[in-house]
């Protein structure tokens, strides 16, 4: 019976003429592009929330608080605009490729799953964090504050799991284009592939929140006179962005390591390599015109170098895959570049706010550091979509790499483009909503003076957090 | 039997989807429609808006966990439905979007011009959206979702008198929910102009909700006779008759005002409905397709098991806590009182470890050469781990700026 039962599903969900797949396609990448800079805010800002608050609690200098306090409703603010932009991303998972979720569901949807749950997990103790100042004691408020830490950075290693599997899927058997045999545990997180990229991601995220947060800091500093309030927020932000900006390069390259060995056909496109040679080189800028890279500057051997550690490493090019089974080279290729170029401007501001942090002890100086921060913010966020074209466009044709094409997943339903539409006009709204609600809570009046003053100096540990309960 | 405890974890979810989330759809229905009180409109739509603000987050979350536990565990059924009925989903999706937005930008316009439109848009997608997710209720039980990549028909699968009657039945339950939670709310609070206004609206709501479930049963007699026969017997008949009764206790324990365990009730009353629906389709999912056939391999179920038993080890507890501070006001908005942070002492700064500085470079180094020269997956976990905690102290030292230059 089970034989009939796969034979109806390989016909059901076979293969259909969907005009519109290049706008579905779009379609899935503009939502993805909306929610992942809030996934940002979901992996690094509670942790940065916490730092403050728990300086508060160690120093007891109302600043921290107030610090922590308002950065707390930014964070909530996010987190709804979080809710609802990935809510969008779960539908359109089976609106627009339902092909893909009928046969692949029962392998990768564990990561989902446990998303899910983790996900509720930081709804649940977001609320009770963000609701809870001068209602729970200090202690038990800023407990409440970890389990959000913990489930954002969850959160999306589950979801890149599916992500890492969809680019080395394993696990698996197919039968009448039905996935048999399924071992969903080891399919997503006993794959390599899966983890540079959720290292990656993590790093990322903190450069994103961490330099789009300094910005806005970074503004009043070149507006006049920054207060202590700012100076103490931009550090925190500052500081976590240029603590990873610099790591992301040594992650970045055992990033591009993975992709070399388990996607050599996304290696080429990233690179423009159109044959398979050693001693590959890397061209820089340049335009891949279909055979070569023109006007691009040379490097020689420098794939090879990178790739595998050896200088005259034969380096698989795009001529190793049939022209149907290749991506967009040019897409690939510039959305690399950006990644790395922009990347390694960050690493290098980074480098010079560490130096000069340290160094001489103090906040740089300069207005043109300033206005570099402020240009940083929006410069990582193109950084970070840079890199998912990279590895998403890449994939491409595929959607389950080798395994399924991306024209085999897409729906058979009519009317795309009237959803991509409005959902661009949504979307839209949705911006709008949120630059005014950052806007409100930005521009609130600072209350340093409201929050309760802590009383006299209490050193004894135990007695204070006796006195705490 | 292994096949079916999914689905019991589906309908749990939609439940606890319906009761809450459809709570908070109520609502936005009530700040749409704020007058015939005795309070004012404003207030009225005031308290309608204060009263989800720590929860709706939570209680939207049933929806997604109902999603993955579908796509995961019953895969082809899941990507049935979404095809055929990608119109009103789109809608769903597109009204939690424009719910959430402008719940969350509402917040921040207090006196700004364009909040009653802010709040006009929260409120008809708090209809808009029930409504939508009851058509797709309608559309599966009345069998119109075939097996396949959008088999069905685009419009027809939804726009049917079975559909649309349970999209109206879904805005009528959540705005009965809502009135009860709202009149016990404003008991809570001490809003007694409040509480008679949304006990008046519970007990209003309540019999239009009665009505509706009434008619649409009538509807389905006519739309889809399977359905009807299924719904008036064995299991089927068994949660009617539940729904009917905790539907007219509720309505009875408002009247009293015993408003604590009328949203017990009232809960009952409208998940009795879900499992209804459950008994009415058993064993069949879609179709031609039973619920055994749907689901997918023995191991992959295990594994979903696996994953919401222990994500429940954390949840329950955490959903406890939340409600428990909740429902006893702990996280109200009003009140302004409650433990401040003058316990925290004024100690000095700790001084910082001396061994920071080194640890730090050491551990940049060592995690670099790993990351770069090791190969085996092991030496990149290590590597990994030196690179963060490199970071960490990095961080720790680069962050607290000194208090004078702090000052300056």
């Amino acid at each position: 019976m089970v034989n009939t039962i796969l034979a109806t599903v390989g016909t059901a969900f076979a293969p259909v003429d969907q005009h519109y797949l290049f706008q579905a396609r779009q379609m899935q990448a503009l939502s993805l592009a909306v929610h992942i800079p809030l996934v940002c805010f979901g992996i690094a800002f509670p942790a940065m929330v916490l730092f403050a608050e728990w300086r508060y609690l160690r120093t007891g200098d109302p600043l921290f608080r107030v610090l922590a306090r308002r950065w707390s409703k930014v964070m909530l603010a996010l987190f709804a605009f979080g809710v609802v932009t990935g809510t969008i991303l779960s539908f359109e998972l089976g609106l627009l490729w339902p092909g893909f979720m009928a046969t692949f569901g029962n392998v990768f949807g564990l990561g989902f799953a446990l998303e899910g749950i983790s996900f509720f997990v930081e709804a649940i103790f977001i609320a009770i964090y963000a609701y809870g100042w001068d209602r729970l004691p200090p202690r038990l408020h800023f407990a409440s504050g970890i389990p959000v830490v913990v489930a954002g950075v969850a959160g999306s290693l589950f979801v890149i799991s599916v992500n890492g599997w969809m680019n080395q899927p394993t696990g698996f058997a197919l039968a009448n284009g039905v996935a048999v045999e399924v071992q969903p545990w080891s399919a997503l997180f006993a794959n390599r592939y899966f983890w540079h990229e959720f290292v990656h991601m993590f790093v990322a995220g903190y450069i994103v929140a961490g330099f789009l947060l300094a910005g806005a800091y970074a503004w009043t500093f070149l507006r006049g006179r920054p207060g202590r309030y700012e100076r103490t927020a931009l550090a925190i932000a500052l500081s976590a962005a240029a603590v990873a900006a610099p790591m992301q390069i040594v992650i970045g390259d055992w990033a591009a390591r993975g992709v070399a060995k388990a996607q050599p056909v996304k290696l080429a496109a990233m690179e423009g390599l159109a044959r398979t040679m050693g001693g590959a080189p890397v061209h820089l800028l340049g335009w891949f015109d279909g055979d070569e890279v023109v006007y691009g500057i040379e490097i020689p051997w420098l794939l090879s170098l990178l790739a595998f550690h050896d200088a005259t490493a034969t380096v698989q090019g795009l001529d190793s895959a049939p022209p149907a089974d290749r991506p967009p080279v040019n897409v690939v290729r510039f959305a690399f570049q950006a990644m790395v170029g922009t990347g390694t401007l960050l690493a290098l501001l980074s480098a010079v706010y560490l130096y000069i942090r340290f160094r001489h002890n103090r906040l740089p100086t300069s207005r043109w550091f300033y206005r570099a921060v402020l240009a940083a913010g929006p410069l990582s966020v193109v950084a970070m979509i840079a890199g998912w074209i990279t590895t998403e466009v890449g994939r491409q044709p595929w959607v389950v790499y080798g395994v399924m094409r991306t024209s085999e997943a897409v729906t058979g339903a009519r009317g795309i483009p009237i959803g991509y539409g409005s959902l661009i006009v949504v979307y839209l709204m949705l911006a709008g909503a949120l630059a005014w609600t950052l806007r409100r809570l930005g521009g609130a009046p600072l209350d340093l003076a409201a929050p309760p003053a802590p009383t006299t100096p209490m050193p004894s540990e135990s007695h204070e957090v006796s006195r705490a309960r | 039997m292994l096949a079916e405890v999914p689905v019991v974890l589906m309908l749990v979810g939609l439940a606890g989807y319906t009761v809450l989330a459809g709570a908070d759809f109520g609502a936005g229905f009530w700040m749409l429609l704020p007058g015939g009180g005795r309070a004012s409109a404003t207030a009225t739509r005031d308290h309608a808006r204060h009263a989800m603000g720590p929860v709706w987050e939570a209680n939207h979350v049933w929806l997604i966990f109902v999603l993955v536990v579908c796509w995961t565990a019953y895969p082809i059924a899941f990507a049935s439905i979404m095809s055929t009925l990608c119109v009103p989903l789109f809608i769903a999706a597109v009204g939690v979007i424009l719910r959430g937005a402008s719940y969350a930008l509402r917040g921040q316009l207090d006196a700004a011009t364009g909040r009653r439109a802010v709040e006009r848009i929260f409120a008809l997608s708090s209809i808009m959206t029930p409504f939508a997710l009851g058509t797709v209720v309608g559309a599966i039980a009345s069998g119109r979702v075939p097996v396949g990549n959008a088999r069905g028909d685009l419009l027809g699968s939804w726009l049917n008198p079975t559909s649309v009657s349970i999209g109206a039945l879904a805005i009528a339950t959540s705005s009965y929910l809502a009135a009860v939670y709202l009149a016990g709310d404003a008991r809570r609070l001490g809003e007694r102009t409040l509480e008679r206004d949304f006990r008046a609206r519970a007990l209003l709501a309540g019999l239009v909700a009665g009505a509706l479930a009434i008619a649409s049963l009538l509807v389905v007699r006519a739309d889809a006779p399977p359905l009807w026969s299924a719904l008036t017997s064995g299991g089927g008949l068994v949660m009617v008759c539940t729904s009917a009764t905790a539907g007219v206790l509720t309505l009875l324990l408002v009247v009293r005002r015993h408003f604590e365990v009328a949203r017990a009730s009232a809960g009952l009353a409208v998940s009795a409905i879900v499992a209804g629906w459950a008994f009415a389709q058993y064993p069949h999912f879609l179709p031609g397709l039973t619920i055994e056939q749907a689901a997918a391999e023995r191991s992959t179920l295990v594994a979903v098991l696996i994953g919401v038993g222990a994500g429940a080890f954390v949840l329950v507890p955490a959903l406890v806590l939340l409600f428990g501070l909740f429902l006893r006001g702990r996280l109200d908005a009003h009140e302004g009182i409650g433990v401040s942070a003058v316990d925290v002492p004024r100690a000095s700064a700790p001084s910082r470890p001396a061994r920071l500085g080194p640890f730090t470079i050491a551990s940049l180094l060592g995690g670099s050469a790993l990351m770069i020269f090791a190969d085996s997956g092991w030496a990149h976990a290590v590597g990994v781990a030196s690179l963060f905690a490199a970071a960490a102290s990095t961080f720790v030292l680069a962050a607290d700026i000194p208090g004078d230059q702090a000052d300056g």
